[in-house]
């Protein structure tokens, strides 16, 4: 027994070395696939308001800027509104619209700390489960696709960014239909991505615009970006391609977060699908 | 027991320099600087071990809170501490110092020496990192150089800082 203390205590950062190590892998692996919800990270109090403060005075060092993007988007809406328009039939009369009904609502939210130098990268929003944000949102702006919520406190929430090895948006070309899946490209360059796996009868062209589809969680039609290299890599039995994004995300400041009212529904629906096994 | 003053604020100035300015650095997209990790390297020589590990873990945690990443961090920092105790135990004879033990520092082991452990020790911290946060060798080329070009912004940043706060005073 002596001998055992003599020789830990003579090898002891050795032993520490391995206890640190152990409990540091061991939260690495446990904790970073947001599975299991952990405290240590933007959502919590103490992080999430020391970002909100430094991002307080940012702001006030960029508000030009802001004001320019957020009157641009303003003209681009009013253009979208009735009295923009003009009525080309001699008819008129009031329509009870009773068909479109809201399927997704929109809350807007401020970004508080974005990172766009990482291979994992992550967005805060200054808003929580008290604004009704909750895990699997989808996140946009006024130029297209931003990430995917993967977790929120009551004041905070958690964005896994486009710009995030793991992130997965099934896309489509906007003009052929044809569909496929999005994700960041390996070169960490954080405004180009790669469409991969579509199908090879498709014929995309420089430029062609590439969106969200009806397979995820965003509604149909959000830009992702344009197609900008047809042949980045070889290999594959399908049609890949480089695509530049729509979003900036170097300068995010303003982003909505869609909820998806029939989401719940959804969900539920193909949950009690996969426990009763097909006939 | 300024010491331990002096080494409480340098570990929140580094993680406040790290989580609010460095991070939004990066050059060409590959090249980001990681300075917080001089707080481990500036520890004292007699520092034990059973403060040093928990500190350069406590040290990781707080950078992998504001980065989103747990555990990550901490994983490189811990590595890097024990890389420490290694570089130190081969280069630094105890004996020839009675009780004025120096501190790790530019202005007290020289340029030379303080060089060679920055370097090595940001390269061991560098590499872990990078792997362990892409972990897949499909994008090594790129691993590998935003490895390399980090290291180097890294120990520039540590050099800097060594020669503005610890050069050798002179008589």
């Amino acid at each position: 027994m002596r001998h055992l203390l003599i020789f830990i205590t003579k090898y002891s950062a050795f032993f520490l070395f391995l206890i640190f190590e152990g409990i540091s892998l061991y939260i690495f692996i446990n904790y970073n696939d947001f599975q299991k919800a952990s405290f240590i990270n933007t959502s919590n109090e103490v992080t999430g308001n020391l970002y909100q403060k430094v991002n307080d005075v940012d702001d006030y060092l960029r508000l030009k800027e802001i004001n320019d993007r957020l009157a641009r988007e303003n003209a681009q809406l009013r253009s979208h509104l009735k009295s923009a328009k003009y009525n080309d039939t001699a008819k008129t009369g009031k329509v009870v619209d009773t068909i479109n009904k809201q399927q997704y609502t929109y809350t807007e939210a401020r970004v508080i700390n974005n990172s766009v130098n990482s291979r994992v990268n992550f967005i805060t929003l200054n808003k929580g489960s008290n604004n009704g944000i909750a895990r699997g949102m989808g996140v946009v702006t006024g130029a297209g696709v931003v990430g995917i919520v993967v977790q929120a406190s009551p004041h905070f929430s958690i964005v896994r960014s486009l710009l995030h090895k793991d992130t997965r948006i099934s896309a489509m070309l906007a003009k052929s239909k044809e569909g496929g899946s999005f994700r960041w490209a390996d070169d960490m360059d954080p405004h180009k991505g790669l469409l991969y796996d579509v199908a090879n009868s498709a014929q995309p062209h420089l430029g062609d615009l590439v969106v969200t589809d009806e397979h995820s969680l965003f509604p149909i039609g959000i830009p992702v970006g344009k197609v900008s290299n047809l042949r980045p890599k070889t290999g594959g039995f399908f049609l890949n391609m480089e695509v530049r994004l729509a979003v900036n995300f170097s300068n995010l400041e303003y982003v909505f977060v869609i909820t998806n009212k029939l989401a719940q529904e959804q969900t539920t629906l193909e949950a009690q699908q996969k426990k009763e096994p097909n006939e | 027991m300024s010491k331990v003053v002096i080494n409480i604020v340098r570990f929140i100035v580094l993680v406040f320099i790290q989580v609010f300015l460095l991070k939004n650095i990066a050059v060409y997209d590959l090249s980001t600087p990681y300075l917080y990790i001089l707080f481990v390297m500036l520890l004292p020589f007699q520092t034990p071990h059973l403060l040093l590990f928990p500190l350069a873990f406590l040290l990781g945690l707080s950078i992998d809170a504001f980065y989103d990443t747990p555990g990550l961090y901490a994983a490189a920092t811990v590595l890097m501490a024990f890389v420490r105790v290694a570089f130190v135990s081969i280069t630094v004879q105890k004996e020839n110092f009675d009780n004025t033990m120096p501190e790790p520092t530019i202005g007290s082991m020289g340029f030379r020496w303080f060089f060679t452990y920055a370097t090595i020790l940001t390269l061991f911290h560098h590499f872990f990192l990078f792997n362990l946060e892409v972990f897949s060798l499909n994008e090594i080329k790129y691993t590998l150089s935003r490895f390399l070009l980090s290291s180097v912004f890294t120990v520039f940043l540590i050099l800097i800082s060594g020669f503005l706060f610890f050069r050798k005073k002179r008589v």
